[in-house]
């Protein structure tokens, strides 16, 4: 089995749940197994010790309250699927990550982090209650008020308390599907961090940085910022449906792509053609389909094989502000001297969050696709140790390969994680390898 | 959505074909009855269908080898559907039923005795009223008997003609009668099969067929979801018995 990243790979028996009720028989049967999603996660994090129970077949929505906007799902659905049936009814999801081919159980379990942190939190922070299966595969009810510490430990907990059976959680009121989107060009990293602090008013915030750029125009960066856009804004400019629907038509990659082929050459010409196209949009706002602004990637499907069999790594880090701005320029210039640039680089703003395990720590955060070979990996570790010294952290969904000292100081609240695994007996059911080799 | 004042009944509600077709009626507008035997499982296809779809939905419990039971729950059903559609089946193991006489006694009436006669009782109703569509499915497996499945088959064939004698006896009533021929599906009853991709759909792909059939332009009385079993069976159909029987099948 393996991650998005296809890095690393690892054997596990795989287990198949189609009903709700069967859970807590898979769970008792079975030490060493993990939930596992829609596999978005890139390392090791939905990879079972000794089995993996794929929750897929959990996928039906149960009761949706239109005067609340609030929808109680399943663990397996997709967040496509909710988007699909709740956006013509002017409703989205309070958070997304960056694709929509997850599930509600690997959003909660990632507590996952969009593009508005900054105003509204991660996905765990608009999750009213769960519905978790326990060690004993008994099913419990967690909530802010009901098995409080369970639930703060399972929001962002990759799956090591539980498995989550089913989520209610509360969706916000748009009045058209479409984004006012307004770019802001940044000339260096200072500037892009400048710029991200400005946008902090808009709900949604993120910046692509061009990361082969060097010296004076290092952390060159697009600032996308987006606001839900009204019937007026739509009307005036497109007069099209208000309520788009999924975009239909997808790419797939059909295979692996040669190693070759993603070299210096490739990479900068791709950053230099979107940097100039977005340097032309930035000159007014524009309407963008509520698909393509936040989930560009999904056009592409198994965009994953761009990297080559060998597969890829994606880290991602977050700094807090006192000494981002010399962090993150120390990472980026590491990687723009040694050549090996990333296609995507993205760059967002964080604040705090209320899962035990949660990553999203109030700075920025900065996340790359880099290769995965034996340069990087090096890389990386040496990167690792300026994140740990300016009292950063990196995301578990992302992470396949970081040392457990690294881990350790990140995670402040890593020892009353482990006491609470230890006394639902969780640490003897529920073990990915991700678990196993960070000692989680 | 918009609603259109229109009711399905689904009758297998929990099969991968039953959920997907009651999803894309209700996505299209369409009122929903559900029939199944587990009354929990039906419900959460209820409750999954009226969520993502703003469809109201209804529940039923239905058993289709108690026969005896099937006034009474289509006296409870209102309104009567405009269309109904059996998605019913159980393909069993052939080898089993070739032993023990229970067993093949129950695939039969699974496949044919329970969906013709319920298929048959709301012909009547929906030929009092004057309209209705009924779709029945059927299977490839009944175009010809062969040795690795022809309990399932010969039900199947059963089906056929019966649905075949339906519509011809409705042809003039404003009732429509369809049979609908999967092939292979891509469902929990194949799981595990290696299945030629050529021939094989999605349930989502069956469900756009059966509602572009049953509810579009389109005239046909049979339907192969995937064009090219209609050549292919045509084929199979023609081969000779004396040599049809000498070929392992
Ligand atoms: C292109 C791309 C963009 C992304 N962008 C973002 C982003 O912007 N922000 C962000 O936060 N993340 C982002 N991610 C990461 C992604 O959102 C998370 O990895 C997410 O958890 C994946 O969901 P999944 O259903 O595929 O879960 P999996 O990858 O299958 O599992 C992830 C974790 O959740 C656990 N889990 C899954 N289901 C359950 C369940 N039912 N019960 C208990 N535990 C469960 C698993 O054990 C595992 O630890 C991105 C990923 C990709 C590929």
């Amino acid at each position: 089995m393996e991650g998005w990243g296809r890095y690393p790979r690892h054997e596990s028996e795989v287990l198949h749940c189609r009903v709700p009720e069967a859970l807590g028989r898979f769970v008792a049967s079975r030490p060493g197994l993990i939930a596992r999603g829609n596999g978005r996660s890139y390392g090791d994090a939905a990879i079972g010790e000794n089995s993996t129970l794929m929750c897929g077949g959990l996928n039906r929505m149960k009761s949706f309250d239109a005067a609340d906007r609030v929808l109680t799902a399943e663990g397996g659905v997709m967040l496509s699927d909710v988007l699909r049936s709740l956006v013509p009814r002017g409703c989205f999801p309070p958070v997304v990550p960056g694709t929509k081919f997850v599930t509600i159980g690997g959003m909660v379990a990632s507590d996952v982090h969009g593009k508005n942190h900054h105003c509204d939190g991660g996905f765990g922070d608009h999750v009213n209650e769960l519905k978790l299966v326990t060690a004993n595969g008994e099913i419990l009810t967690c909530s802010r008020s009901q098995n409080a510490e369970l639930f703060s430990a399972t929001v962002g907990g990759m799956g090591l308390t539980g498995v989550i059976a089913e989520a209610t959680f509360r969706l916000r009121q748009i009045e058209t599907g479409w984004i006012a989107q307004k770019t802001t060009v940044a000339e260096n990293l200072a500037e892009a961090l400048k710029a991200l602090r400005q946008s902090e008013e808009a709900t949604y915030s993120v910046a692509w940085i061009d990361c082969l750029s060097k010296g004076a125009s290092l952390g060159r960066s697009l600032i996308f910022a987006g606001e839900h856009a009204t019937p007026d804004q739509v009307r005036e400019t497109l007069r099209a449906d208000l309520f788009p629907s999924p975009n239909s038509a997808a790419l797939t990659l059909p295979l692996d792509m040669p190693a070759w082929l993603l070299n210096k050459a490739s990479v900068s010409a791709f950053n230099e053609l979107y940097f100039r196209a977005g340097i032309r949009k930035s000159a007014k706002p524009m309407l963008v389909h509520w698909d393509n602004y936040f989930f560009p990637l999904d056009r592409i499907l198994r965009w994953n094989r761009l990297y080559g069999k060998r597969g890829f790594i994606q880290h991602q880090c977050v700094v807090p502000d006192a000494d981002a701005l010399q962090v993150l320029s120390s990472i980026l210039d590491r990687f723009a001297q040694s050549g090996k640039g990333s296609f995507l680089a993205v760059l967002k703003r964080l604040r705090g969050s209320a899962g035990l395990l949660s990553f999203a720590a109030p700075g920025y955060t900065l996340a790359l696709d880099l290769p995965a070979t034996q340069e990087v990996l090096r890389l990386l570790d040496e990167i690792d140790e300026l994140v740990v010294k300016a009292g950063g952290r990196l995301y578990l969904a992302k992470d396949a390969r970081q040392s457990r000292l690294t881990f350790e100081c990140g995670y402040p609240r890593l020892d009353a994680f482990k006491v609470l695994r230890r006394a639902t007996g969780a640490d003897r059911r529920f073990n990915s390898r991700l678990a196993k080799r960070l000692g989680i | 959505m918009k609603r259109i004042g229109k009711t399905l009944l689904m009758i297998g509600a929990t099969s991968d074909i039953g959920r997907a077709t009651a999803s894309y009626y209700g996505e299209a507008g369409w009122d929903i009855h559900l029939a199944g035997r587990a009354h929990a499982a039906v419900q959460r296809e209820a409750n999954d269908i009226a969520t993502r779809t703003g469809a109201s939905v209804t529940v039923h419990e239905l058993d289709i080898l108690q026969t005896a039971r099937f006034e009474a729950f289509l006296g409870a059903l209102s309104p009567l559907p405009d269309t109904v559609i059996c998605v019913v089946g159980e393909l069993g193991e052939q080898s089993r039923a070739e032993k023990e006489l229970e067993y093949a006694a129950m695939v039969m009436r699974t496949n044919f005795e329970g969906p013709a006669l319920l298929l048959g009782l709301l012909a009547e109703r929906f030929a009092a009223r004057g309209s209705g569509t009924i779709v029945g499915t059927s299977s490839v497996a009944g175009d010809r008997g062969r040795a690795s499945n022809y309990v399932y088959g010969a039900a199947k064939a059963g089906l056929t003609a019966f649905l075949s004698g339906l519509r011809n006896r409705l042809s003039r009533s404003g009732v429509r009668v369809l049979t609908v021929k999967p092939g292979f599906v891509r469902t929990r009853m194949t799981d595990g099969m290696r299945l030629p991709s050529l021939l094989t759909a999605e349930p989502q792909e069956v469900a756009q067929k059966i509602f572009a059939v049953a509810e579009g332009g389109s005239r046909s009385d049979v339907v192969y979801v995937r064009g090219i079993w209609r050549p292919l069976m045509t084929v199979i159909r023609s081969i000779p018995e004396s040599i049809f029987k000498r070929l392992r099948l």
